[in-house]
């Protein structure tokens, strides 16, 4: 049995301790804003917070997970607010919008972990969550947004 | 695009005409005790006159086009108005563009109308086929006629309620409100009365005059989708579940039109959470949208539907195509190319021309075929039960993949049912649904509602593939160096391979496509199709051959100014010549030339507007201006999906041969526009679009079966190299100037501006795509 914390909610699950947590989260808690994408950590529409780290959900293990705080774009802010959020409604950033949760949960966990990134830090900070409608130039400027509330 | 394949596929308008009755009782207003009073419709016969003023191609297509207000608006007595949304979204906003326009010429206040995504059924909807950049160029004026009506629906209404004439009233701002007393009711306390009205006649319409537009043209409306994407509530296809769901992914055979040979699925199934196995019938290359068959693991989780397919043992008979390389297959193309191929269009007498030319230019360009790798694989859920079929699928033609379900398991239409989500990317990709037929197939076979999900790798390697080419042009230049003959030759598999037997011939589609629509200002002028063979399923994605032709006609043109000595955007506009509206009969083009759909007197091919932008990108992009080394500008124009567009790339090329875009400008003419924020995020995304395109996408054949499997090996431009400022400069137009495509026309001139900036920057001219490690050093 395994215990972890998501979106707050303490959790057990006693199924297979190699699920990914993309499927864990998907399948078993029916949180859908978490999204597979490429099954092998180079898209980043998965993205997940554990203990605040941005990490690939298709990659990390619930076993992983054990122990560990989980949030999800349904836990990262109640009211859906987060400055990241308002920033990304605030520039239209999505198109087909499919990626868009997994940048916003990497742009949190890059805010988070420093306030103020330079340009180059935002660029490296997102390379791994690809877009293919290319919507870049509006998700840059909305990280760049949140950050410096301009 | 090609639900309906008509090798005489012309422009020509013929209005569709019908009268069925149908129940459209909203289950919502019984859910809530509040009707929507739109009960019983009846289905006018087309509105020809509507037209007449507006003329466009969306009557040609299967089932034209609705303006019913009917069936499209409904209002609740709390003066909410639904608007269905009859398009798929896919990423380009029609979803939100379409029903502003509604909304705005209803008088409707933004804030109070929701959006119902409309089920596949083009009898009441008309055309529903998302692609082929029409859904704002064929649905702005019925948006228009549909709104106007409900507007004069309610003023009707409130005249009669007040007992006065309708003249005496008007609705402003979702109420209606009369001119002389003050008095005022609101749409919700109308509703009722209003929509039980007869439909007024077009000729009793008034349309808002454009001053008067609220929405339309001011780009302030946000997506109808922007807060559930932003919070994860946003519904794809694999969002969808039923009770008792099981979730299914496939084994397919690695060559189209392979068989399983044999098969052990012991292990499959002792996996935890596997409940079935089974196999799905395969179909040769020719069979559309058919399942490509192979062996589906059926689970009560995703995860545990994987490993059983990773347990799976099975020795496939690759069948015909097993041989089939795309080394090969480039040799094969390039032979073609380069012999005579079959005339579809003559101007003049190119031969003769090139046999006197005092020297002729020569050269050709290859493109790899390229998946569209949505980041949304695609994914179905279906619902077989008592006969009956339901789907839930990020389907671009919901209608069309009802049809093809119908047919594939001998049903009547009404037994199916095709719900239509939200798309992650289309692209062209999920036009064609074999993924909701695997999935129904799955669900009758199990007794219970099955999810398909695709897995990248299944996507990348079992797509509908964008053509591969060979693209040669031969310009034959007079004694003073003046362009006097061009003769393109073109080998391209077609998407026709996919729909029946190859006969190695393109479709007119295809051909319409920058083959035959050259705007050169030459005098012999001949364009050929060359015989070219599929060896796996040819789709279309995003701007299809567009892509090809822009690229070959782009890059041998600034070649060719480069052997003169002259300046590339200069020879460009020489090229083009006057600003003309194309004869096309005397440009030698044939009675089927497709115009993409549209009547040509109303859509000819204006090099004025080309003209235009190429000048417009160029000014706003500083051409001419002196760069530091190592850095370029290149410059490119096309005419698709009867919009305009150049783009001007700046790129910068590091010793080591890495590519970077410090800044686009792309310029476009797609006549009046709408969305103003919507088209710059298509032209921004086109941008990004096409450099991925250039730079890395190539699918490789061996023995059969596609190479690339995930990002890895078919990668995408990301957020550390994509092009950094794309400015969009938008041609503005009145309303009389139709509304042209969109979410197409971006990505064909961004290519060859990228190759053509890349050899201005290193002298390194790229023939062949993708670009890959051809500038690494």
């Amino acid at each position: 049995m395994i215990s972890l914390t998501v979106n707050g909610v303490e959790r057990q699950f006693d199924g297979d301790p190699e699920t990914p947590l993309l499927w864990y989260i998907r399948d078993e808690l029916g949180l859908n804003g978490t999204k597979y994408g490429c099954g092998t950590g180079l898209c980043g529409a998965c993205t997940v917070h554990l203990d605040g780290q941005a990490v690939r959900g298709c990659l990390a293990t619930v076993a992983e997970a054990e122990g560990t705080s989980v949030s999800t774009i349904e836990g990262l802010s109640p009211d859906g607010n987060h400055p990241v959020q308002v920033a990304w409604r605030d520039l239209n950033v999505p198109q087909c919008g499919f990626c868009q949760t997994g940048q916003i949960m990497q742009a949190s966990a890059l805010l988070a972990a420093s306030p103020s990134p330079s340009d180059q830090e935002i660029l490296e900070g997102m390379q791994g969550n690809i877009c293919r409608c290319g919507c870049y130039q509006r998700i840059v400027g909305a990280v760049r947004r949140a950050s410096t509330g301009v | 695009m090609l639900r309906h394949l008509n090798l005489q596929a012309t422009g020509s308008a013929q209005p569709s005409a019908g009268r069925t009755i149908i129940e459209n009782v909203s289950r919502r207003g019984f859910l809530k005790g509040t009707a929507a009073f739109a009960v019983v419709v009846q289905f006018l016969p087309f509105d020809a006159e509507a037209y007449e003023t507006y003329p466009h191609g969306g009557q040609s297509m299967p089932n034209g086009v609705v303006n019913n207000p009917l069936v499209f608006v409904s209002i609740d007595r709390d003066g909410t108005v639904t608007i269905k949304a009859h398009r798929s979204e896919m990423g380009t906003g029609s979803r939100t563009s379409i029903p502003m326009i509604v909304a705005d010429e209803m008088e409707a206040d933004w804030s109070r109308v929701r959006i119902v995504q409309a089920e596949g059924d083009e009898k009441k909807y008309g055309n529903q086929d998302t692609d082929g950049s029409r859904s704002l160029r064929h649905h702005i004026q019925p948006a228009r006629d549909i709104g106007a009506a409900v507007r004069r629906m309610l003023e009707e209404a409130a005249a009669k309620r007040w007992e006065t004439d309708v003249a005496n009233v008007q609705a402003v701002g979702h109420e209606v409100v009369h001119k002389t007393l003050g008095l005022r009711l609101g749409y919700g306390e109308l509703a009722e009365a209003a929509m039980a009205l007869p439909v007024p006649a077009r000729a009793d319409l008034r349309f808002k005059d454009e001053k008067e537009f609220r929405y339309i043209g001011k780009g302030q409306v946000k997506i109808v989708d922007l807060h559930d994407i932003t919070t994860g509530k946003a519904v794809y296809a694999a969002d969808v579940s039923l009770p008792g769901m099981l979730t299914a992914v496939v084994a397919r055979p690695p060559v189209v039109g392979g068989k399983v040979k044999s098969a052990d699925s012991a292990a499959a199934l002792a996996v935890p959470g596997v409940v079935n196995v089974v196999e799905i019938p395969g179909s040769p290359l020719g069979s559309k949208f058919k399942p490509l068959g192979g062996i589906a693991v059926v689970a009560r989780s995703t995860w545990a539907a994987l490993k059983g397919r990773d347990a799976l043992t099975i020795e496939w008979d690759a069948g015909p195509h097993g041989s089939a390389n795309t080394a090969d297959q480039e040799k094969e193309l390039r032979a073609s190319a380069g012999a005579p191929g079959a005339p579809v269009r003559d101007q003049g007498d190119a031969e003769a021309a090139l046999a006197s030319a005092a020297r002729v230019f020569t050269r050709e360009y290859y493109q790899p075929h390229m998946a569209h790798a949505p980041m949304e694989p695609p994914a179905a859920l279906a619902n077989f039960a008592d006969g009956k079929c339901e789907v839930w699928g990020c389907l671009q033609s919901p209608y069309g993949a009802r049809g093809d379900i119908a047919e594939f398991f001998g049903l009547g239409e009404e037994d199916v049912k095709v719900n239509v989500t939200l798309l992650g990317g289309g692209f062209g990709r999920k036009s064609k649904g074999d993924f909701a037929i695997e999935a129904a197939y799955l669900s009758r076979e199990v007794g219970a509602p099955v999810r398909v999900q695709w897995t990248r790798e299944d996507d990348i390697r079992h797509s509908f593939y964008h053509t591969t080419s060979v693209e040669k042009i031969d310009i034959g230049l007079d004694a003073n160096d003046k362009p006097v003959a061009w003769r393109h030759r073109s080998a391209a598999t077609s998407f026709l391979s996919t729909f029946a037997p190859d006969e190695g011939v393109q479709h007119p589609v295809e051909i319409g496509m920058g083959l035959e629509d050259m705007p050169f200002e030459i005098a012999n002028v001949r364009a050929e199709q060359c015989k070219a063979y599929a060896h796996t399923r040819v789709g279309w994605y995003r701007a299809v051959s567009n892509i090809p032709r822009a690229f070959a006609i782009q890059s041998i043109t600034a070649e060719l100014a480069d052997e003169l000595g002259r300046d590339q955007k200069d020879f460009l506009l020489e090229m083009i010549g006057t600003p003309r509206k194309l004869d096309w009969r005397a440009a030698g083009l044939p009675q089927e030339f497709w115009n993409n759909g549209e009547p040509y007197e109303h859509f000819p091919i204006d090099t004025g507007r080309l003209r235009h932008v190429i000048e417009l990108a160029a000014d706003k992009a500083g051409w001419g201006k002196s760069l530091p080394p190592g850095e370029g500008l290149g410059i490119a124009a096309h005419r698709s999906f009867v919009s305009y567009v150049a783009a001007v790339v700046r790129v910068k090329v590091g010793e080591d041969g890495t590519v970077s875009v410090p800044e686009t400008h792309i310029a476009i003419d797609c006549g009046f526009v709408a969305n103003p924020e919507r088209v710059q995020s298509q032209m921004q995304g086109a941008c990004v679009f096409g450099m991925t395109a250039a730079m890395y996408s190539g699918i490789t054949l061996e023995n059969g079966a596609v190479v690339e499997s995930n990002f890895h090996d078919y990668d995408m431009v990301r957020a550390d190299n994509f092009p950094q400022v794309a400015h969009t400069h938008i041609v503005e137009h009145p309303f009389a100037v139709h509304a042209t495509g969109v979410g197409e026309p971006g990505v064909p001139p961004i290519l060859p501006a990228l190759t053509n900036a890349i050899f201005n920057a290193t002298g390194k001219r790229i023939r062949n795509l993708p670009i890959g490690d051809q500038l690494q050093t």
